[in-house]
C-alpha cells in the first residue's frame, strides 16, 4: 500500500476517485516561463479551499537546464514533499526517461504529442495523455517567445480539466495577475482555454484522483518564507538593511525593498514649494557579506533596527564581525536562508547545515541566539522577535530559515499584528537617565539578565564611550588584565544563557504509550508530523518536540531526559542538531539517534517513517 | 593604553570657540603611540579643526579599524562616541552608522594596512557610495603593530629598516579615489599642520566622502634613510602648490573675504575654501586636470599635497537614496510600522 493510501484511507473505503490527495510533478526547462503556469495551478487549488504546497526543484542556472515543480494536494494538510507522483507533466525531452520512471504505477504522463514519444519510454503500467501543445500554440500565437510561453499556460489548462480545477477560479486568477496588461491577460486566457478544451474533448473525463472544493484553506494564505521574513522586518521597524546578492536569500532583501517602497515613502514639501519623495529607510547592496554585516553593526550601534539576509557562504564571511558584535554587545539581526554546503555546494538545494556554524560563529568563545522557524508564518513572527531579542540582549540574533521555506509557497495561517506592539529597545540610556544614575559604565551595572546599558552615538552628551573589539573591562576601557577581561566574558556567557527564557518555546506533542521521542527543527516539521500520524495509525506512538530557538530552555532538556531514546530528524550529514543537543541540552549521546536527509531536496514523510522503522528494528521493538 | 587619563594642568584662560569650548574640550585620552609618531600630529590637527569649527563634541562620531592609526580615535574628542572595530572594516561600519543617523560628523581614521590592503574593497565602495564622512588615511607605508612589514603603499625601491627594498607596486589612495569618482581628495603631511587643519575643516563641511591621505611617518620602522615615507624624504619631495585656506562663513568674516582672484569653492555645509596658491593651469574642480597633475608630479618623484580635487555637486549616499531629513534613528515606531489593517490588506494578494 502506498504511503498516501495509508495516510488517507477513509472510512468510506476505496471506491471512487481519491479526493484531494495526490501529487503532480512538472518537468520543465528553466527560463521558458513555466513558473507562472505552475503557480497558476497551485493558486487555483488553494483558492478552491484545498491545502496544497508547491516545491520548486530548480538548477543553479538561468536558462536551458531541467527544472521541476512539485505540487502536493492533501486535504488533511500534509504538504511536505511527497516523492510519489500521480501525474507527471513531461515538458522536457532531456528528462523524459527520469520523469516517466518516477511515476507511481497507474499514474499519468501528460506530454506534448506534437511529436511522438520514443517507444523506449513507454511504460506499460502508466497512462500516457498526449496534448499537441506546440502545434496548438504554434497555430494560435504568432511570436516565437509567445508560442513557447503559452505552451505552459496551455498545459495548465489541460491539467486543470483533468484534476477538476474550477475554470471560474482560473479566470479570476488571470484577471488579477494581468489586470494591468490586457493583451497578456487575453493571450493567457486563450492558451488556457486551448488546453482545457482539448483535454475535455480528447482525454479521459475521470482520473482516479481529483479535486473537490473544500474549506481547508480558510483563514490561510499562500506565501513564501522570504516575503514573510521581509514583512516581519518591516513590521519590526527595521530602517536599515544591508545585503549581498545570494541564492536563496536574495528575495528577502528584494521584498524588503518593495515593501519599503510601498509603506515607507512620504511626500515632503521643500521650502521652495517643490514636492519630493522621502524614504524612511536605507537599503545598501554591499560589496560583500563582510561589509553587509559591518553596515548592520554600524547602524545598530547608532540605534537603528538593522538586518542583513544571506545564506551559508555569507555566514562564513560574516564570522569575523559576528564575533565583534558579540564582544562589543551590539544588536545585529542576520537572516540565514540555508542552502546546501559546504563551499558553494548546491546553491538551489536545501539543507539545515549552518546550525553549528551559526551557534558558535567567529573565533574565540562565542555563542549566539538562534531562531528556527518552520514555515513562513514563523518567519514573520520570529523576524519581529529577532529584533526584540537582539536589542534586549545587545547581541547578534540569527534567524535560520532555509531554501524550502524561503523560496517555496506554503499554505499557512494568516499573519496577525497587535497594534499595541512596541519594540523592546533594551537598555538604552538617555542623558537624563545618566544624570539620575550618576554614572554610566558601558559594560557594568548589569541587570538580572546580565545586560548592561548602552548609549547612542550623536544622541547623548553624557554617555560617550569607546567601543572596541579589543580586550575591555566593565567600563569599556582597554585592558590586558586577566580578571577585568574575564569579568566581561563571563557575563556575556550568562547573558546569552539568560536569553533562552525569551525564545519561542519548543513545540511538544505527546502520545499515550510513546517510548521514543522524535526531535526536529525548522522545515522538517511537516514531514515529521505526517510520519508520526502514519506510524500512529500502524500502532507506533511517538512523542514529538520541535525546537524553535537556541540556547535551549529547560523544556527542551526535560523532553530529552524524560525519554530513554530520542531520534533527531534534520537535514544535514553530520547530525548537527543532535550534536548541539548533546553539547548544550545535557543529552547523553547514546540516547540520541538520527534520521538524516542531506541530498538537497526537502525531506519527505517516507524518509522519516523508514528511519523510525529502522530504529525500531535495531532496538528490537 | 588608550585609557590613560591626561593630567589636567590648570592653565590660564584659554581661548574659547563660538560655542564656549576650549581646545581641551576636543582632546582625548593620552596617546600610547611612539614619541614622534606622525599620527599624533594628525590627532592634534583634528583637535584643532574641530575646535575651530565649533562642532559640539558629542555630534562627532569616531570610526576606525585596527592598527596604530586606528588607535588614534581614542586620542581626540573623548566626549564623542568612538568605534575601534575590526581590521579593514571601518568603512562599512561607518556607512551603516551614517545610514542610521545622518545628523553627526563621521570621522573615520584608517591606515594604509587597514584601507589599502585588508579593507581596500570596502574603501573603494565607500568612495563609490560617497558616504558623508571624513576618511583619513594615516599613511606610513609600514605595518607598525606587527613590527615593520611593508604595506601596500610602500613605494618600489623604498627600503625597510634592515635594508631590503620593496619590489611590489604601491596602491596610491589619491589616484584610486580620483579614478573612482571621489568627491573630495586631499593629500597632506602629518608634519604640516598649517596645511592639514584647513583641509580637515573643509573636509568636515564637505557633503560626501572626503578622502585625506596623510603621509604620517612611522618613527620606529620607516623613518630611516632609503624610506620614501620618512620625515626627511617627504620634506625634500613635497610639492606644495595647492594650498587651501578654509574660511568659516559665520558672521563678520564674510565681509572680509579677500578679492584677489584666488579660486573659491563653497562647501556644502557652509564655509569656503580659498586656494592660496595654484599652478596656473590647475583647476581643483576638474578631475582630469587633478589626475594629470598628480601623475606628472609622481613621474618627477614629487609628492603633491593640498586639496587636490573637490566637487560639491556629487550626491552623497543619502541624496541618492532620498533618505528622510530626520535621522532614521529618530523616526517614531508608529510611523515605521504599517499596522494591522495594512497587514490584512496586504495579505489579500496571497489568497
Amino acid at each position: 500500500m502506498t504511503l498516501q493510501a495509508i495516510a488517507t484511507q477513509g472510512p468510506s473505503g476505496e471506491e471512487g476517485p481519491r479526493i484531494n490527495d495526490f501529487s503532480l510533478k512538472f518537468a520543465n526547462v528553466n527560463g521558458t516561463g513555466s513558473a507562472s503556469a505552475n503557480n497558476l495551478i497551485l493558486r487555483a487549488i488553494f483558492r478552491m479551499g484545498v491545502p496544497v504546497s508547491g516545491k520548486n526543484l530548480f538548477p543553479s542556472n538561468i536558462q536551458g537546464l531541467p527544472t521541476w515543480y512539485e505540487i502536493r494536494v492533501n486535504g488533511q494538510g500534509h504538504t511536505s514533499r511527497s516523492q510519489q507522483y500521480d501525474m507527471v507533466v513531461a515538458m522536457n525531452g532531456q528528462t523524459y526517461a527520469e520523469d516517466i520512471g518516477q511515476l507511481s504505477p497507474g499514474g499519468y504522463v501528460l506530454y506534448d504529442s506534437t511529436w511522438p514519444l520514443p517507444a523506449t519510454l513507454l511504460r506499460q503500467d502508466v497512462n500516457f495523455l498526449g496534448v499537441p501543445l506546440a502545434r496548438m500554440c504554434g497555430d494560435a500565437f504568432s511570436g516565437p517567445r509567445e508560442r513557447i510561453l503559452m505552451k505552459n499556460i496551455a498545459y495548465a489548462g489541460a491539467v486543470s480539466y483533468l484534476i477538476g480545477i474550477d475554470p471560474q477560479v482560473l479566470a479570476e486568477l488571470l484577471e488579477e495577475s494581468y489586470s494591468g496588461n490586457q493583451a497578456l491577460r487575453d493571450s493567457n486566457q486563450r492558451a488556457l482555454r486551448l488546453g482545457y478544451d482539448y483535454a475535455e474533448e480528447n482525454l479521459p473525463a475521470e482520473l482516479p484522483f481529483r479535486l473537490e472544493p473544500g474549506t481547508g484553506t480558510e483563514g490561510k494564505i499562500l506565501i513564501d518564507g522570504n516575503t514573510a521574513t521581509a514583512l516581519g522586518c518591516l513590521y519590526a521597524g527595521a530602517t536599515v538593511a544591508a545585503w549581498y546578492p545570494i541564492t536563496p536569500a536574495t528575495s528577502v532583501a528584494e521584498n524588503f525593498r518593495k515593501l519599503c517602497e510601498r509603506y515607507r515613502r512620504r511626500k515632503v514639501t521643500l521650502t521652495d514649494g517643490t514636492v519630493e519623495t522621502r524614504n524612511d529607510f536605507v537599503i545598501l547592496q554591499a560589496e560583500d557579506e563582510l561589509a553587509a554585516l559591518g553596515m548592520v553593526i554600524g547602524a545598530s550601534w547608532a540605534g537603528a533596527r538593522a538586518f542583513t539576509s544571506t545564506s551559508g557562504p555569507g555566514i562564513s564571511l560574516m564570522n569575523e564581525l559576528l564575533g565583534l558584535a558579540y564582544y562589543t554587545e551590539i544588536p545585529a539581526v542576520v537572516i540565514d536562508v540555508q542552502r546546501t554546503g559546504p563551499s558553494t555546494g548546491m546553491p538551489t538545494r536545501v539543507q539545515q547545515s549552518d546550525l553549528l556554524e551559526c551557534a558558535y560563529a567567529s573565533h574565540g568563545d562565542t555563542k549566539h541566539i538562534l531562531l528556527l522557524p518552520a514555515d513562513p508564518k514563523e518567519c514573520f513572527d520570529f523576524a519581529v522577535r529577532a529584533f526584540d531579542l537582539a536589542e534586549r540582549f545587545q547581541t547578534p540574533v540569527m534567524l535560520l530559515s532555509d531554501l524550502d521555506i524561503g523560496m517555496n509557497d506554503w499554505a499557512v495561517d494568516r499573519f496577525s499584528w497587535d497594534d499595541g506592539y512596541r519594540p523592546d529597545r533594551g537598555r538604552v540610556l538617555t542623558d537624563a537617565d545618566i544624570e539620575k544614575l550618576g554614572h554610566f559604565y558601558r559594560y557594568g551595572d548589569e541587570d538580572a539578565e546580565y545586560v548592561t546599558p548602552r548609549t547612542l552615538p550623536g544622541l547623548s552628551e553624557q554617555g560617550a564611550y569607546f567601543t572596541r573589539g579589543s580586550g575591555h573591562d566593565r567600563y569599556g576601557l582597554y585592558t590586558e588584565e586577566s580578571d577585568a577581561y574575564a569579568q566581561v566574558v563571563e557575563r556575556l556567557a550568562k547573558k546569552v544563557e539568560a536569553s533562552a527564557a525569551h525564545l519561542p518555546e519548543p513545540v511538544i506533542r505527546t502520545q499515550a504509550g510513546a517510548a521514543i521521542g522524535v526531535i526536529t527543527m525548522g522545515s522538517c516539521e511537516g514531514a515529521v508530523l505526517e510520519a508520526l500520524e502514519i506510524l500512529a495509525s500502524q500502532g507506533t506512538a511517538l512523542d514529538y518536540m520541535r525546537v524553535r530557538g537556541f540556547p535551549f530552555d529547560a523544556t527542551a532538556r526535560d523532553f530529552i531526559t524524560s525519554h530513554e531514546r530520542c531520534l533527531v530528524v534534520e537535514q544535514n550529514r553530520d547530525a548537527q542538531l543532535r550534536s548541539l543537543l548533546v553539547l548544550e541540552a545535557g543529552a547523553e549521546a547514546r540516547r540520541l539517534g538520527s534520521i538524516l536527509s542531506y541530498g538537497g531536496l526537502p525531506i519527505s514523510a517516507t524518509q522519516v517513517v523508514e528511519g523510525v522503522r529502522a530504529e525500531m528494528r535495531e532496538i528490537g521493538v | 593604553m588608550p585609557s590613560i587619563k591626561k593630567p589636567l594642568i590648570p592653565l590660564a584662560a584659554m581661548p574659547k570657540n563660538d560655542i564656549g569650548l576650549t581646545i581641551r574640550d576636543y582632546e582625548g585620552s593620552m596617546s600610547t603611540l611612539c614619541a614622534g609618531c606622525g599620527h599624533d600630529s594628525v590627532t592634534a590637527a583634528i583637535v584643532r579643526a574641530l575646535f575651530e569649527l565649533s562642532i559640539p563634541p558629542h555630534k562627532v562620531v569616531k570610526m576606525s579599524g585596527i592598527g596604530c592609526s586606528s588607535k588614534t580615535t581614542a586620542y581626540f574628542d573623548s566626549a564623542a562616541h568612538g568605534f575601534n572595530s575590526a581590521h579593514g572594516r571601518m568603512a562599512p561600519i561607518a556607512t551603516g552608522a551614517n545610514a542610521a543617523n545622518r545628523d553627526a560628523l563621521y570621522i573615520g581614521i584608517s591606515g594604509d594596512g587597514d584601507s589599502l590592503s585588508i579593507g581596500a574593497g570596502h574603501m573603494v565602495h565607500a568612495i563609490r557610495r560617497n558616504v558623508h564622512m571624513v576618511y583619513v588615511i594615516e599613511n606610513n607605508g609600514v605595518y607598525g603593530l606587527t613590527k615593520g612589514q611593508f604595506s601596500a603603499s610602500a613605494d618600489i625601491g623604498s627600503a625597510a629598516k634592515h635594508g631590503e627594498a620593496n619590489t611590489v607596486a604601491p596602491v596610491d589612495p589619491v589616484m584610486l579615489a580620483l579614478s573612482l569618482g571621489a568627491s573630495f581628495v586631499a593629500r597632506s603631511f602629518s608634519g604640516d599642520k598649517e596645511q592639514l587643519v584647513p583641509i580637515l575643516k573643509a573636509a568636515a563641511q564637505h557633503r560626501g566622502l572626503a578622502l585625506i591621505d596623510v603621509i604620517s611617518p612611522c618613527v620606529q620602522f620607516n623613518n630611516h634613510y632609503g624610506s620614501t615615507k620618512s620625515y626627511r624624504y617627504v620634506r625634500e619631495h613635497e610639492l606644495r602648490e595647492i594650498e587651501p585656506d578654509f574660511i568659516s562663513t559665520g558672521r563678520e568674516i564674510v565681509a572680509d573675504l579677500p578679492h584677489d582672484g584666488a579660486l573659491m569653492v563653497a562647501m556644502h555645509d557652509g564655509g569656503l575654501v580659498r586656494f592660496r596658491t595654484l599652478p596656473a593651469d590647475y583647476d581643483p574642480t576638474d578631475r582630469e586636470a587633478a589626475m594629470h597633475y598628480v601623475n606628472q608630479a609622481h613621474a618627477r618623484g614629487e609628492i603633491p599635497t593640498g586639496l587636490l580635487f573637490v566637487d560639491e555637486s556629487i550626491p552623497d549616499v543619502h541624496e541618492l537614496n532620498h533618505t528622510s531629513e530626520s535621522p532614521l534613528v529618530e523616526l517614531p515606531f508608529e510611523e515605521l510600522c504599517p499596522g494591522s489593517a495594512e497587514l490584512e490588506d496586504f495579505q489579500k494578494s496571497f489568497v
